[in-house]
């Protein structure tokens, strides 16, 4: 990622709106806005009132997460003259389109007035690429982590339930369950899962 | 053909995306050596980026959204074709009960489904407002509903954005707009109408075929320079679409359809919703019900030129494009028929009826 070059006094310049429904990631966005050295930066969650907002604050750039099923909404509002005094427009740099590619995989787009240098914007869009990549990682991992420990939970009750039922001792109840998982070609918590749900059934919910 | 070709087709969760769904869940694709993905997407702008970048190979566009990147309309360049369309698709006009009250007090003698009879209420209604200018949404700039809408106002004597404020809004959010008094009405394909009728906030006045019979809401496209490099590709995934377009008009097959939709992972709605649309027909303000054929006959489904040139003749009528030839040259190239199996010329009906061109 190229850090901007751009001094801090030319930044703080630029009027920023960042539009992210997702509070997590809006803040990791703003931080890195104001690491940079932007001082205008706006923050929104929802589009409600958005029309008047955006004519207040006369945005130079608009930072959207493209999960946002308001882009449309949005994108037809900056081309209305009564919304916004020079028309904003998708942030295009034909020179990169790599960069252009990077933005989208990443889930996020960047809207510019018109008029805006392509340099100015760059470091912008870079950053929020690197930081909606970071974002997606880090929940790529935390729903990793909480399904291992849901799957942690299982297999400790379906254990529990062997145990219980079949009279056997914690080592043994584990054994089996990881065999079957073998046998069967499955993970140790799908056999869990499986086990407990149907241990509901026919035991009427025994813990 | 060795080996299985994967293709990515984005899709926005609409009745209309019921084709590429059909072709992917019910195995036409694959029976055909072609492994389709379907990607939901929640706004047009992001399947125009994702084709443009090259995230899709095809996907479930508005008809007019391939004319728009032929133009150069869009941030992204990329041709596209649109060998395909989509049936003429189950689009309708709703007003809210109270505009609807007004355009009855206005017009105690007014038709529903009736355009012209419609239009003149409303023209009444739109008169008595002056200043306090009426609120209509549609889904998209470039899309039929915009161009529908438009027409029929205009030709009821009625000046979109002068007289009616014409807004872009979501299909999801355009119910609850409707009864929250932010819009007065909407162009919107099903399920849509029914729900905000379902949830009283609106009353359902136009069928769009009443306004114009024929002409695609939907259309299926690829980039430009992926069909031309992958013909057989492309040939083979249409020879799908054509069989899954056979199924969905099933009636035989309807309950399945209905079931198959309403997945989560395709567009994750109630089975009661997608129904009104598919099994009883949409239920209009006047208490009639009227029977869609969202999937139309095979004729429907070949893209026409002449669809194509109505499109650009109202891209130019309304400013978004200028009008020359080599502009119109472009609108045409987007639709192509000869991609489609068994189909050797293009075949021009032209843009077809119009409720006031009889």
């Amino acid at each position: 990622m190229t850090p901007p070059v751009t001094p801090a006094v030319t930044s703080a310049d630029l009027c920023i709106l960042v539009l992210d429904e997702n509070a997590v990631r809006a803040a990791i966005i703003e931080a890195g806005l104001r690491e940079a050295g932007h001082k205008r930066v706006h923050m929104f969650s929802d589009m409600h009132g958005l029309v008047r907002r955006i004519s207040e604050i006369a945005p130079d750039v608009i930072v959207i997460d493209l999960s946002n099923p308001n882009r449309d909404q949005l994108e037809h509002l900056l081309q209305m003259s009564r919304v916004v005094q020079k028309p904003i427009a998708m942030f295009v740099d034909q020179s990169d389109r790599e960069m252009m590619e990077q933005a989208i995989a990443a889930g996020v787009s960047a809207y510019v007035v018109d008029g805006l240098r392509q340099d100015r914007i760059k470091p912008i869009l870079d950053m929020a690429i690197a930081r909606f990549n970071a974002f997606s990682r880090l929940k790529a991992e935390l729903d990793d982590t909480k399904q291992a420990l849901e799957e942690r939970k299982l297999i400790d009750r379906a254990k529990s339930l062997l145990m219980k039922t079949r009279g056997l001792s914690e080592d043994e109840a584990h054994h089996l369950l990881r065999r079957t998982a073998m046998t069967q070609s499955r993970r140790m918590g799908e056999v869990a899962r499986a086990l407990v749900a149907s241990a509901e059934l026919l035991l009427g919910d025994e813990k | 053909m060795s080996g299985v070709f994967a293709l990515r087709l984005g899709f926005m969760p609409l009745i209309d995306a019921a084709i590429p769904i059909v072709a992917a869940d019910k195995g036409f694709a694959a029976l055909r050596g072609i492994d389709l993905q379907l990607m939901r997407e929640t706004s047009w702008a992001n399947i125009r980026d994702r084709i443009a970048v090259g995230h899709f190979e095809a996907a479930h566009l508005l008809a007019p959204m391939p004319i728009a990147a032929n133009l150069g309309l869009t941030p992204l360049e990329a041709p596209l074709v649109a060998p395909l369309a989509l049936g003429p698709g189950a689009n309708a006009i709703s007003v809210s009960t109270s505009l609807y009250t007004a355009l009855r007090a206005a017009a105690p003698e007014m038709v529903v489904n009736d355009p012209a009879s419609v239009g003149a209420a409303l023209k009444v209604v739109v008169t008595q407002r002056g200043d306090k200018r009426l609120s209509f949404a549609v889904v998209h700039p470039h899309s039929a509903q915009n161009y529908v809408l438009r027409y029929w106002l205009a030709a009821c004597g009625i000046v979109p954005e002068r007289d009616i404020d014409i807004g872009i809004l979501p299909p999801p959010l355009m119910p609850d707009a409707l009864g929250s008094g932010m819009i007065d009405g909407f162009c919107v394909g099903e399920p849509w109408n029914s729900r905000a009728v379902h949830q009283e906030h609106g009353q359902i006045v136009l069928t769009k075929i009443a306004i114009w019979r024929e002409g695609p809401e939907k259309v299926l496209g690829f980039r430009r320079d992926f069909a031309e490099k992958n013909a057989g590709i492309v040939q083979s995934l249409l020879g799908a679409m054509l069989e899954a377009a056979a199924w969905c008009r099933q009636t035989a097959h309807r309950a399945e359809l209905i079931d198959i939709l309403s997945r989560a992972n395709r567009l994750n709605l109630p089975v009661e919703d997608i129904g009104a649309a598919l099994d009883r027909g949409l239920t209009m303000a006047d208490g009639s019900c009227i029977a869609l054929d969202p999937y139309g006959s095979e004729a429907a489904l070949r893209p026409d030129k002449g669809a194509a040139g109505w499109f650009f003749d109202e891209m130019v009528r309304w400013g978004q494009t200028e009008d020359s030839a080599e502009n119109r040259a472009r609108a045409l190239a987007a639709y192509q028929q000869d991609l489609l199996p068994g189909q050797e010329a293009e075949v021009t009906h032209g843009p077809g009826s119009f409720f006031d061109k009889p």
